[in-house]
């Protein structure tokens, strides 16, 4: 066992762990954050997704003793800082889950890449979005989501329209 | 841990209710379900408390249907909360525990809205009606000048109100109106309007708690090793290098009960789910396997049904003589159309927590289906009786059928009466991928003739391994499995063959474990039922679609294929390399259909549009029949071209995402989904638009490319 500091949703977290333990299980079962879910361990299905400095990772497949203190790794838990985020706001007006398992690690890519491309059209959601599976079939309220979340940024940011 | 709540104290308080005002039970729930009502001395008899009008304000609400992801802590509150005049936020939901008093709980057979559609708004109805009657005798006004509203009763002419927290204590009083007077579907506020669902928030802040979120004090953590043949024996156990694993506490033997084998399994256990993780993968176990290389194997078992599709199977149904009918057709085709065993593969894998105590209690936190099957399953196998057992229902993040089979859940049973502590088990995507139990591989071959350029003579030979038989042990030798009817019987296609038809069955055991999938059997034999017509219509040379509504006599089928052709432009001319292909299908009492556009695209095709039409009789929230649609098209275009399960000398070929893929936001196609209004009983939302989804892109290929696709899956960018 090790001691591993690290930084997580703007937290100081202190964990005894093997080295080789995906910083999924850390998260889930050390830090007792529940939101980042497990569906496969193979970096398949994109369940695990969180930010590590600002990039969508998969926590499956990060060993803990791979993250630095001063490495961000945000979930979905600090996202939006306990608020909810147009991008979550964006999930409900458009009804976006169904048993809901997988969203988080959806938002956390969705959110990844509306900070990278404000305006993404529909092949930059192809390719930002197909690591992440969902059974349940949420496909094209995803897609139509993250334009919705895209329209609003930009009213967010014109200063109007304040939510 | 406290104590099973039994008593009326012990609910009130694990449901948050602080004092029993108004409640309503329901009994027997089929359409004449009669209620009760529930006294504080009554609740304390095992009746069913439905509904609860506290004193304080609160309106509780036992769901007896878990929620997948269907939608049903939203489409079961509605329908109380429309009979009773509150708005939907305005009801607690607890969800029910499997104990037998809350009647049937199972979330499967899209039964939610179907099953609870009467009693729920036959209770709602009758508390209003006994909460407006107290307004009414404390005002001492007419009856008739007193209405509900927003949560109140109100007497319009003096302008007064009285809550119903207010009136519930008095109102509980009198005696339950044995038929109350139901709301007229045209003053609905609720069903059948857009709403939107509750429960979303949760789901998208990563607050919401599904099984495999559960910690509980003093918990320890098992991965199992499951047989690789699924049915072999342990012969020995090498746990040397395992048990160096930090973390790892014990290996032990354990077994994976089935509803109807047990198999051995071993458990590492450990103080956190890697650890036990990694001690799996250290861990060496010899198997004894028996002759299960052969049992368990998926070729040998297709050639068995393409073996039995050349002998006569047992009749299920026949109209006029099919057999000589159709030696004697000059124009008459036959065909073999295959589908594959498929994984459930929800991206939440199989697990649950449980703690069977020294004091001989069990709690329970697990993704279950159906919490009244769990409970029977555990006090059959633990040899406890229900008061004994506390089921706690987690969400679940998926099930698709899977998680109302509960061998994961009675592992984890074993594992903690050995190691006498709770014990949260978590599966492997490779455990839920090679383990089964799966939809069954089911082989459909077709008959029919052609007569006076209609389709006149149509028989469905349905082979293959059978649920009822392998789950239930409940068919015999000279049966044809009794699910038919549901699925491909002329009662429930209502085709109207002017030759004859037939519908006949082949049972093909295999060793390979089954259980029901997203619509069960329809998710088979629609792609042999509507390919085939299309083939019959084709040699007919008809319209595939007009040649259905010439044997579809029926007012409903027709009104959603005339929906259909309107919605898809079906006569509208598509350019050469493209073409639509329509299926329409029954199930769960919910007609749907469906058309999908695909044009060439290299060597294959690309799926251009795919629009369905569902008639579900009265719904709740179009919104959430939209949803549901919209992933049984996602799911049934996956089960038409992306990985089946296969098993070679006993293994299973497929053991992740990566060699059982599912559909990604990139393939996913625009989908367009239209509702019908027909203001029939409800029929069921979460299964039946997956079925004419596989025919229709079949039908579809067809169209474009003059190839006809008989066997599932198949690759979509190779068609050859
Ligand atoms: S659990 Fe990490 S990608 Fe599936
Ligand atoms: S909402 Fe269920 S897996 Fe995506």
């Amino acid at each position: 066992m090790a001691v591993y500091n690290l930084s997580l949703n703007g937290k100081k977290v202190k964990v005894d762990v093997e080295p080789d333990m995906p910083l999924l299980w850390v998260i889930r079962d050390f830090a007792d954050l529940k939101g980042t879910k497990f569906g496969c361990g193979m970096a398949l299905c994109g369940a695990c997704t969180i930010h590590l400095n600002g990039q969508p990772t998969r926590a499956c497949q990060t060993p803990v003793s791979s993250v630095g203190r001063n490495d961000k790794i945000t979930t979905i838990e600090g996202i939006a800082d306990g608020k909810m985020s147009i991008i979550q706001k964006a999930w409900i007006e458009e009804q976006v889950p169904q048993c809901g398992y997988c969203q988080s690690g959806q938002i956390m890519s969705a959110a990844a890449l509306l900070k990278s491309n404000p305006s993404p059209s529909d092949s930059d959601i192809d390719a930002a979005m197909s690591g992440n599976l969902c059974r349940c079939g949420t496909y094209d309220r995803i897609r139509k989501a993250i334009h919705r979340a895209s329209a609003e940024m930009k009213v967010a940011d014109k200063g109007i329209g304040q939510r | 841990m406290g104590k099973i709540p039994t008593s009326r104290r012990d609910f009130l308080k694990a449901a948050g209710i602080s004092s029993l005002g108004l409640a309503v039970g329901i009994s027997g729930f089929t359409k004449d379900a009669s209620l009760k009502k529930i006294t504080p001395a009554v609740l304390r008899l095992e009746i069913n408390p439905f509904i609860i009008i506290d004193t304080s304000g609160g309106i509780t609400l036992v769901n007896p249907r878990p929620d997948m992801g269907q939608g049903s802590t939203q489409a079961v509150p509605s329908l109380l909360a429309e009979e009773l005049e509150v708005s939907l936020d305005k009801v607690l939901i607890v969800q029910s525990d499997g104990m037998g008093k809350y009647g049937s709980q199972t979330s499967g057979g899209s039964s939610s809205v179907r099953g609870l559609w009467m009693p729920i708004r036959k209770a709602g109805a009758a508390a209003r009606e006994m909460l407006t009657t107290t307004a009414a005798k404390r005002w001492n006004v007419a009856l008739s000048e007193c209405t509900a509203a927003d949560g109140k009763i109100w007497h319009k002419a003096s302008g007064r109100s009285l809550s119903y927290s207010e009136l519930a204590d008095e109102a509980s009083k009198l005696e339950i109106p044995k038929e109350p007077k139901l709301k007229d579907p045209k003053d609905f506020k609720i069903i059948g309007k857009y709403n939107k669902r509750l429960d979303v928030p949760e789901r998208v802040t990563g607050k919401a708690v599904y099984g495999i979120d559960v910690d509980v004090p003093g918990m320890v953590y098992a991965a199992i090793v499951h047989s690789p043949m699924i049915h072999g024996k342990v012969a020995s156990i090498e746990d040397t290098e395992a048990k160096k694993v930090k973390g790892v506490l014990q290996v032990i033997k354990t077994e994976r009960t089935m509803p109807h084998r047990t198999s051995e399994a071993v458990a590492v256990v450990a103080t956190n789910w890697w650890a036990a993780l990694k001690g799996k993968r250290a861990l060496k176990v010899n198997w004894d396997n028996a002759d299960y290389a052969k049992t368990v194997d998926t070729a040998s078992y297709f050639a068995a049904t393409y073996e039995a599709a050349k002998k006569e199977g047992v009749n299920f149904e026949e109209k006029g003589d099919f057999t000589v009918k159709y030696a004697n057709a000059k124009e008459k085709l036959e065909s073999h159309y295959e589908t594959p065993f498929l994984a459930h593969a929800p991206i939440e894998p199989e697990n649950a927590v449980v703690h069977v105590k020294d004091d001989g209690t069990v709690e329970i936190w697990a993704p279950v289906q159906g919490p009244d099957w769990a409970m029977r399953d555990v006090c059959g196998y633990l040899k406890v009786k229900p008061e004994q057992v506390k089921i706690n229902v987690t969400l679940l993040g998926g099930a698709f059928g899977r998680k109302a089979y509960h061998d994961f859940l009675l592992e984890a049973c074993h594992i903690s009466k050995e190691l006498k502590r709770p014990v949260k088990v978590i599966w492997t995507r490779e455990d839920d991928i090679t383990q089964g139990p799966y939809r069954p591989g089911m082989l459909s071959h077709m008959q029919g003739f052609v007569q006076d350029g209609k389709i006149a003579g149509f028989h469905h030979h349905a082979i293959g391994e059978s649920i009822v038989g392998q789950v239930f042990k409940g068919l015999k030798e000279d049966e044809a499995d009794p699910w038919l009817s549901e699925e491909i019987s002329t009662a429930n296609n209502k085709y109207e063959f002017a030759g004859a038809s037939k519908v006949s069955w082949t049972h093909v055991k295999t060793d390979i474990p089954v259980v029901w999938w997203r619509s069960v059997y329809a998710s088979n034999f629609g792609w042999g039922q509507e390919c085939f017509i299309d083939e019959l219509a084709h040699l007919a040379q008809k319209d595939p679609l007009k040649a259905r509504l010439e044997i579809l006599p029926d007012e409903r089928f027709k009104k959603v294929l005339d929906t259909l052709a309107e919605k898809a432009n079906w006569d509208e001319k598509l350019p050469a390399g493209s073409g639509r292909g329509m299926a329409v299908f029954k199930s769960f009492g919910s007609i749907s259909a469906c058309c999908i556009t695909v044009s060439k695209k290299d060597a294959g095709v690309k799926i251009d549009k795919v629009v369905s039409v569902i008639d579900c009789g009265y719904y709740v929230n179009p919104d959430n029949v939209k949803a549901q649609t919209e992933g049984n098209i996602v799911m049934g275009i996956t089960a038409a071209i992306k990985d089946g399960i296969t098993f070679s000398n006993g293994v299973c070929d497929q053991t992740n995402y990566h060699q059982f893929n599912v559909m990604r936001l990139n393939e996913a196609p625009p989908m367009e989904i239209h509702i019908i209004d027909s203001g029939a009983v409800p029929g069921g939302v979460g299964e039946p638009g997956l079925p004419p989804i596989a025919p229709a892109l079949g039908n579809a290929i067809f169209a474009a490319t003059g190839k006809r696709l008989r066997k599932l899956p198949f690759d979509i960018n190779n068609i050859t």
